[in-house]
């Protein structure tokens, strides 16, 4: 069994999937259209909760929730579904393929087999689309890789059902429903609007002011926990910001990329300005890792180095701040 | 980022020759998508990690070897795995978990509950047991 499915390799999983899906059924969204209107552009700062023995910092909202806001916004039904049963989810996975829908899964990256094994770590919030099933294998295109590929059923249902944080309990989805018409100007705008109120939000952990508050931490990591765990803490941080598109850089010029192609859609000039201020906001947050890995790597000169990589995030998160004031006073 | 800034540094990526899409601005500062083969910052924070991971492997193997802990401790960390993560790949507390780091308790463990360890960790019940210390 094999659809004609489209392959389009994209920066980001989620809305990779999302825009792949949507296209496959006749409905061609871009992959920075998928990741503005459904919000994808956050920041939460989770100290209380250890990633690889490091605090967490998120750069993206909940698995699924980009979507979600998508099909929500453009008036899409997605249809989801989590099995207790691994029998079950493989039956209503291949029902699928032999009605020609390919079906997007929430999947864990540790036994993705075509990563390379520096890759492969229990990370639950990964999405690809199934497209086919041959007698060994079933067909993989997975968004931020360049082709198609392939799993064994074996692979498949391990992935499926990876276990910890986020267990994707063999989690499909695929849109049941897309309206001849979508109402992409109102989309645009609730999107913004969102992601506006999320990066300004008046909590201490999340938005601005989440970036703030990791600024504050920095300077302290190395007082209080010595260097190398500091060290260890950056490194960290730095992984989750640029890895496979899941962060800061990557993510603030998928954003920008959205703003240029909304102030084509809303007829807004100023869109279009606020879109090079984003690239400039997503250029900081690159030397931000430059100057990150130096640090981890013991290679820089100067003698304050955390309090000036503090200063340098602090700095972003400021402009972040005054950008997103300014982003929503545009779409009133 | 501009177009020719998009980094093409050799990282762990480029052994699989995959590379990743990135946005980027061409000439006239209208967005494109670009190819990255790897960003050394990136490749620094991941070999740092993985570093980090073999110490703790390392670490684990000495301590089976010198019988304070059990060899489950030690595939844990092989697998890249915490505590919360076996616990809920096997389907047992997390407080059992950590009892069956004990050497004594993990000698006298049933074959049931050593199966679903060696499952997890894709060995066998032999070789669970029979750790070599090489």
């Amino acid at each position: 069994m094999e659809t004609n499915f489209t392959h389009h390799q994209s920066a980001h999983c989620e809305n990779g999937v999302a825009s792949n899906l949507l296209k496959h059924n006749g409905l061609n969204i871009s992959e920075p259209m998928v990741f503005g209107i459904g919000s994808g552009l956050f920041f939460v700062y989770l100290p209380f909760i250890k990633i690889n023995y490091a605090p967490a910092t998120s750069y993206r909202p909940m698995p699924g929730q980009i979507f979600g806001k998508l099909a929500k916004r453009l008036g899409l039904k997605i249809k989801r579904q989590k099995f207790s049963n691994i029998a079950n989810a493989i039956k209503a996975l291949d029902e699928n393929l032999k009605n020609n829908i390919p079906t997007g899964l929430q999947v864990g990256v540790y036994n993705l087999t075509y990563f390379p094994d520096e890759y492969r770590f229990h990370f639950n919030a990964h999405n690809l689309v199934v497209y086919g099933k041959t007698e060994t294998d079933y067909l993989i295109s997975d968004p931020v890789m360049e082709t198609v590929t392939i799993l064994t059923h074996e692979e498949l249902n391990k992935v499926r059902f990876a276990k910890g944080a986020f267990a994707p309990r063999g989690q499909m989805y695929y849109p049941i429903q897309i309206p001849a018409t979508v109402d992409l100007k109102s989309a645009i705008i609730k999107g913004i609007k969102n992601t506006c109120r999320d990066m300004l939000a008046p909590i201490p952990i999340i938005g601005f002011r989440g970036i703030k508050m990791v600024a504050r931490q920095i300077r302290k990591w190395p007082i209080k926990h010595g260097t190398q765990k500091a060290n260890h803490y950056l490194a960290q941080m730095v992984r989750m910001q640029e890895e496979i598109g899941t962060g800061g850089g990557g993510f603030r010029f998928i954003y920008a990329a959205f703003l240029q192609e909304a102030s084509v859609v809303l007829e807004n000039e100023k869109l279009k300005e606020l879109s090079l201020e984003m690239t400039a906001i997503g250029d900081l947050w690159r030397d931000f890792a430059v100057e990150a890995s130096r640090i981890y790597k013991n290679r820089s000169t100067q003698v304050d180095v955390y309090n000036t990589i503090a200063d340098q995030l602090l700095n972003i998160a400021n402009k972040e701040e005054e950008f997103f004031k300014k982003l929503k006073l545009t779409i009133k | 980022m501009k177009k020719e800034e998009v980094p093409q540094d050799k990282g762990n990526l480029s052994k699989k020759n995959m590379k990743e899409l990135v946005y980027a601005t061409d000439e006239k500062g209208n967005y494109t998508t670009a190819l990255s083969t790897g960003w050394e910052p990136k490749t620094i924070a991941l070999s740092n990690s993985i570093e980090e991971v073999n110490e703790r492997i390392a670490i684990a193997k000495e301590q089976v070897k010198n019988n304070e802990v059990s060899p489950i401790c030690y595939y844990m960390e092989l697998h890249k795995m915490d505590i919360a993560i076996l616990s809920s790949y096997v389907g047992i507390w997390q407080w059992r978990v950590k009892r069956h780091f004990k050497p004594k308790v993990f000698t006298g463990l049933s074959d049931k509950i050593l199966q679903k360890y060696a499952e997890t960790f894709a060995i066998s019940i032999t070789e669970l047991r029979n750790f070599k210390t090489d």
